[in-house]
């Protein structure tokens, strides 16, 4: 029966209001582990707080899980899910100056909202620069046009690229999630700090 | 107010999977929150300059697929971001307006930088068609070779580059 917008089980306006209550939910979540924090956002690159490590690999893989169970028992035909589509080139340099801009602003979009929205005056700094470079991108889009469409790979998944099935390749991203956990519990003891404090459960 | 402790993070992430598999159920899609940020920077130049939106091949692109760009499900998903995170901080003791950094800068150095993240940010995740939530995380979640690609890019530039910005948070 799901997706329920494509089944049309639902209305569009409806389908903006789960928006706006699934948009509650990540705001809550994000905030109740302390994405709203530049220091525990950051400290993930110095070893001293792997919040984010932990938080967001297991929901990879609880949201992988997931899809693969409601697939199975015929809750969701996973055709009508959309799947990023691969631009090679745009991929890697995207990833990359964002990369750079997470480092330097100690936030990623999703985040500093939510920090924001607790008053985090960096945080409302950070989405000013959001906007100026999201303007600088559409104004100069000519520039960097072919650059952005080169190498399109359609939208590969990755078990088909290794030719695997989606529930092998999920147990293994299972693993790889639990022996980063391990990395992450080691790194907070080594790279402990007197001046930050992990205040968590 | 005492300020209380985070969630656990393995329960944190556990959380956070179901909602995404929740937005997947109902909507077909995931989560995100940099396009919610273009469909605001489209609809200002609309309001502002018309003439230039019908005169720029890619804002006249954007707006054919999307007449209004504000009824967008980013956008409301991410007013619901905004909304989340306050009823949390509220709960929690942690509603403060503050700048957070490391003891060892000024707040105007550390406004500086975020300024210039977010710059770097917000023009990546056009480049990358999508941030940490919509393409990273994600993308992940659906196994796209993409999603894997700007994860990992992201991640291995911010380790990267971190003994260079360590003035900044420790």
């Amino acid at each position: 029966m799901g997706p329920l917008i494509v089944n049309e089980i639902i209305s569009e306006n409806a389908n903006m209001l789960f928006a706006f209550l699934i948009g509650i939910g990540f705001g809550y979540i994000l905030e109740a582990n302390g994405f709203s924090s530049s220091r525990r956002l950051a400290g993930m690159f110095y070893g001293y707080d792997t919040t984010v490590l932990k938080v967001f690999f297991t929901a990879a893989v609880v949201g992988a899980l997931g899809l693969l169970f409601l697939s199975l028992f015929g809750q969701i035909d996973l055709n009508f899910i959309y799947i990023n589509p691969t631009y090679l080139y745009s991929a890697i340099g995207g990833g990359v100056i964002m990369g750079a801009g997470f480092i330097l602003g100690g936030y990623c979009p999703g985040t500093s909202f939510c920090a924001a929205s607790i008053g985090k005056i960096d945080a409302m700094a950070f989405i000013g620069g959001i906007f100026i470079g999201i303007l600088v991108f559409t104004e100069g889009f000519p520039l960097w046009e072919e650059f952005y469409n080169a190498k399109f790979l359609g939208a590969p998944v990755l078990n088909e690229v290794i030719g695997t099935s989606r529930g092998v390749l999920t147990l293994g991203i299972i693993l790889v999630a639990l022996a980063m956990f391990w990395v992450g519990e080691w790194a907070e003891k080594k790279f402990a700090r007197d001046d930050y404090t992990i205040n968590q459960k | 107010m005492k300020v209380k402790k985070y969630m656990n993070p393995y329960l944190g992430g556990a959380l956070l999977g179901i909602v995404l598999v929740i937005a997947f159920w109902v909507s077909g899609r995931g989560l995100g929150a940099s396009g919610a940020a273009k469909s605001a920077i489209v609809a200002g130049v609309k309001t502002i300059a018309p003439s230039h939106v019908e005169n720029t091949a890619y804002y006249k692109d954007y707006v054919a697929s999307h007449p209004k760009p504000l009824k967008s499900w980013l956008v409301f998903e991410m007013l619901g971001v905004v909304v989340g995170g306050f009823l949390s901080g509220a709960i929690s003791g942690r509603l403060k307006f503050q700048v957070e950094k490391s003891p060892k800068i000024t707040n105007k150095t550390r406004i500086t930088f975020a300024v210039l993240g977010g710059i770097l940010f917000g023009f990546g995740s056009q480049l990358g068609r999508g941030c940490t939530s919509g393409s990273a995380l994600t993308g992940m979640a659906v196994l796209s070779v993409g999603g894997f690609i700007t994860m990992a890019s992201i991640f291995a530039t911010a380790f990267a580059l971190a003994y260079f910005a360590r003035k900044l948070w420790i």
